[in-house]
């Protein structure tokens, strides 16, 4: 069935298994079907739930706005699918094309879609991860206790790790008039993501809300009380918080280790995969059969040099499910490639904050337009003599604009006038992004060399 | 380089009823020098990135002196409106009136004139009663938008005509003088006194308004204190309201008049229209596609040298942009020519884009949606007495003067 | 009703907010607050500010109407 000229007969009565019933999955099922796929298609999803949007929930759900289960995603045709929800996917064997679940039941296809995404990376300590106020969110059901947590009304919150998710809780919880402290390992908060010259911005946008915003530090262990309730967190300085609410906000790590053993070049970057949305196996050979998208696809993007990217970014999600099912049932020479300009948002403290390009790779970043004090500006990343991101805070409506001098490899800094140029925009300097062996909280976009395979990367805390 | 001799056409009144056939041959070159001067852009991407571009300014004083060419239609003693300004300014004007208009501070301004709308439309067309024929502008789409800004902003009913009157004549700044030199003399002495009352008429109420605030829009400017920067001016308030007046009059009656016309001109919709009336709400898109008000931006400026579409445009030029012809564009618009009320991936310039995007659309789109289902519901057997009707002289804010339209009777 | 909107497509225009404030909300300036699944009294205001997007990044199923295109409002029951 692998081969091009049986594409017909895949199409018509092949069987599709998409392993992630989020995002990424459902867009593709429905883009298989929109395309014309009329076998048998089977998601497998480990949540109970049926696909549902994720931003919303460090957003609006945890603000108590709108409830956790408002946040399903709406159709955009039907997909007669056969669902497998609640009930996680547990091991690959590609040869005999078979799919095991975790409930010892197994699914096989004759194409495969692996979308299974990325968890919270959970608290290092086991024991103190298990104590009652300990919490990650990632998931409908971690926003729920959450939230029902936030309502009552903890004496202090601490969030540990001021990435785009910890910020976000940060000021949730300042709108809803909760004491919050913030620990960070970073010199500022988003700097790994962003660089600590946006950075020190967040930080300002901490502090202007009242946050309790400590950098330089980390969160050395949580102690509980005799109840197993958590009472006190220690910091790497010596000091303690006493709180009754944590939130590990670390990051996100991809859940590849159900493909162990499977012979695909599966690691905690995630999955290879090529620009049509191809795995790779672990000899670097691309597969045909076994296609990947969203959060836990590692693809390589002429942009940057060729390198693997890993993205947690909500459109390249959309836009890679796309390309992966228009691929997974066309002939070679009518397959797509996912060139998709990474692009990012988070909302945080009234702010609107928008990148687009590979931010971390830079070397340099300037204020094109706007002015850092105000909270309001643009401002261009530059790598070696080009523009290769831009961030706006509040400005959304300039990006575009930037995402095509990244596309077009414009000079930086960029040589021209523009409206709204200030003196500080008037000079390059260095953009402040921590050393790269150090991994930050949750940087959304990671650049992973040119190797399929993914083994030379270590995490700390591990 | 290539040069064309379009503009011309297009700003020849003898051209007015059909200029989209000019915008064709426009669009065989996307980025044009016309012979008069101004860099033309037609094409629907292009128009884009430009209006995206931060290296495209608004700002008439970036214009080389050479380049400078249209009439000023602001009031000359005021400072320029948010319009007319780049950012920072134009951000810090827009962020102060958006505090008094919309979202976040005032969401439900807008949201809650529905009532007033259609009670507004409702008393126009009853008026109709016992006619067989009316003239839809003189008859509904002029009285009605200023007749809504006034509620807006909170001008006493018994007021109204006054601001009428000072509207109309402050309008008719954008159409092109006519006459002898006499007579233009005369015509724009008229739009400065005009002016003149109305700010005069505006500083006063704003006065009482501070003093006595009520729920409208003129009470919140007035007693607003800003956020983080400054609060508007007394001469800002003025320059702007007076933007919002002529801007929000001017192009709302061509939008309704445009849309009955081409209603007219497509039975089938029109029909499909009265048994759907839910399709007004796509309908008014397509219509501002196909017949946008505001046809043409004129007198944009570059603070660099940009190179588009094989062209450079060289820093102070004089840049015209044209939407309505971005709008029938194929390279975009599948069957651009051909009106489909419920055209899907409708990504129109009826409102422009990027940060001068207009102000007024959620209220133009209010105020268009329900006239055209009002009136399609109401009017029966409604036909067009002269097509095309006789336009207006302005090329960029392009609609008819008079639409005579028959019909047999009026519905409940 | 079922309501997701592209906030990267999203510029930050606020006619959603405008012409369904119990639905959208804008969250400061630019950014967007909303519920995924409003109330079916709502359903002529999603349709309005749906429509008004300018960069059409709002994505509703199960409104119903006759004129909504590419299949939305289907499900699959599922």
């Amino acid at each position: 069935m692998a081969v091009d000229g049986s594409v017909e007969r895949l199409r018509r009565e092949g069987r599709i298994v998409v392993v992630g019933a989020s995002l990424a999955g459902l867009r593709a099922a429905e883009t298989l079907r929109e395309e014309g796929f009329t076998g048998t298609l089977t998601m497998i999803g480990d949540e109970p739930y049926e696909p549902y949007d994720r931003p919303p929930l460090s957003k609006q759900v945890l603000l108590g706005r709108v409830p956790a289960d408002h946040t399903a995603l709406p159709r955009r045709r039907a997909i007669e699918a056969q669902w497998r929800l609640g009930v996680a996917a547990a091991g690959l064997d590609p040869t005999a094309k078979r799919v095991a679940l975790a409930n010892g039941t197994s699914v096989e296809y004759d194409r495969l879609l692996i979308a299974t995404g990325v968890r919270s990376r959970p608290w290092p300590n086991e024991l103190e991860a298990g104590l009652d106020g300990v919490f990650v969110l990632r998931t409908m059901d971690d926003a729920t206790r959450l939230r029902h947590r936030l309502k009552a009304g903890p004496s202090r919150v601490l969030v540990i790790g001021a990435g785009f998710t910890g910020s976000e809780i940060a000021s949730v919880c300042r709108e809803r008039d909760l004491p919050v402290t913030v620990a960070e390992r970073g010199p500022t908060p988003l700097s790994g993501a962003l660089g600590s010259v946006i950075g020190d911005v967040a930080a300002q946008l901490h502090h202007q809300h009242g946050v309790d915003l400590r950098c330089g530090v980390m969160v050395t262990g949580l102690e509980g009380d005799g109840a197993g309730r958590l009472r006190r967190a220690h910091f790497s300085d010596g000091g303690t918080l006493d709180a009754e609410v944590a939130v590990v906000a670390l990051g996100a790590t991809r859940n590849t280790e159900w493909l162990a053993g499977s012979g695909l070049a599966a690691g905690p970057r995630g999955i290879a995969c090529d620009a049509g949305c191809r795995a790779f196996d672990v000899r670097g050979i691309v597969t045909d059969d076994v296609f990947v998208a969203g959060d836990v696809a590692r693809s390589p993007h002429p942009l940057f040099g060729y390198q693997f990217l890993s993205l947690e970014h909500w459109g390249n999600a959309v836009a890679q499910a796309e390309v992966a099912a228009h691929n997974m049932i066309c002939p070679g020479e009518e397959r797509r490639p996912h060139l998709w300009t990474p692009y990012f948002w988070s909302a945080q403290f009234g702010v609107n904050i928008k990148s687009v390009g590979v931010p971390n790779m830079a070397d340099q970043i300037i204020v094109s337009q706007g002015s850092l004090g105000e909270h309001r500006f643009t401002a261009a990343y530059g790598y070696q003599g080009r523009v290769i991101a831009a961030v706006t805070f509040d400005q959304a409506k300039w990006l575009e604009f930037y995402q095509r001098q990244i596309e077009q490899a414009a000079p930086f800094p960029p040589p021209f006038t523009t409206v709204d140029r200030r003196t500080e925009g008037m000079r390059p300097v260095p953009a402040g992004f921590p050393d790269p062996s150090v991994p930050t909280h949750g940087p959304q976009v990671t650049v992973s060399g040119h190797s399929p395979t993914d083994q030379r990367v270590t995490f700390t805390p591990a | 380089m290539t040069s064309v001799a379009l503009l011309g056409q297009i700003l020849d009144y003898a051209n007015r009823a059909d200029p989209y056939p000019l915008y064709a041959e426009l669009r065989r070159t996307p980025v044009v020098r016309d012979e008069s001067g101004p860099y033309l852009v037609s094409t629907y991407w292009e128009i884009q990135s430009l209006l995206h571009d931060p290296r495209v300014s608004s700002d008439i004083r970036n214009l080389a002196p050479e380049a400078k060419t249209g009439p000023r239609t602001d009031d000359p003693d005021l400072p320029p409106s948010f319009i007319r300004l780049d950012p920072p300014d134009h951000d810090r004007l827009r962020r102060l009136i958006m505090r008094t208009y919309g979202p976040p501070h005032s969401p439900r301004r807008v949201y809650g004139l529905h009532g007033e709308i259609s009670g507004i439309v409702s008393g126009l067309i009853d008026r109709f009663r016992g006619r067989e024929r009316i003239d839809l502008v003189d008859d509904f789409s002029y009285p009605f938008p200023v007749t809504v800004i006034c509620r807006l902003l909170g001008v006493p009913q018994e007021d109204e005509q006054r601001f009428h009157g000072w509207a109309d004549t402050v309008a008719t700044a954008i159409e092109p003088p006519v006459g002898t030199p006499d007579e233009q003399e005369a015509h724009w002495r008229a739009i400065r006194e005009a002016h003149h009352q109305l700010a005069d008429y505006l500083s006063g109420l704003i006065e009482q308004r501070r003093r006595a605030p009520r729920e409208d829009m003129i009470s919140a400017l007035a007693t607003d204190r800003g956020a983080d920067e400054s609060p508007m001016s007394l001469p800002e308030m003025l320059s702007n309201l007076t933007l919002l007046l002529i801007a929000g009059h001017e192009t709302t009656v061509n939008l309704i008049t445009n849309g009955m016309l081409t209603l007219l001109r497509h039975p089938d919709t029109l029909k499909q229209l009265r048994a759907d009336p839910d399709l007004v709400i796509p309908l008014v898109e397509e219509l501002l596609r196909f017949e946008p008000p505001v046809q043409l931006l004129p007198e944009r400026t570059t603070l660099d040298d940009i190179e588009i579409a094989g062209t450079t445009i060289p820093q102070g030029a004089s840049l015209w942009l044209v939407p309505a012809s971005g709008n029938r564009d194929p390279q975009r618009f599948p069957e651009p020519d051909r009106f489909l009320p419920d055209r899907p991936d409708n990504q129109h310039f009826g409102f422009g884009t990027g940060i001068h995007n207009c102000i007024g659309s959620p209220l133009a789109r209010l105020e268009a949606q329900t006239a055209l289902a009002e009136l399609v519901r109401r009017l029966d057997n409604p036909r067009l007495v002269e097509d095309p009707p006789p336009y207006r002289h302005n090329a960029v804010l392009r609609g008819p003067r008079h639409l005579p339209i028959a019909f047999d009777g009026l519905s409940r | 009703m079922r309501v997701v909107v592209d906030l990267n497509r999203c510029q930050g225009y606020a006619q959603c907010a405008f012409l369904a404030p119990d639905v959208f909300a804008m969250h400061g300036e630019e950014a967007l607050l909303y519920d995924g699944q409003p109330d079916d009294t709502r359903r002529l205001d999603v349709l309005r500010a749906e429509a008004a997007c300018p960069v059409k990044a709002i994505t509703v199923e199960g409104a119903g109407a006759t004129w909504a295109a590419e299949g939305a409002g289907v499900s699959d029951g599922g």
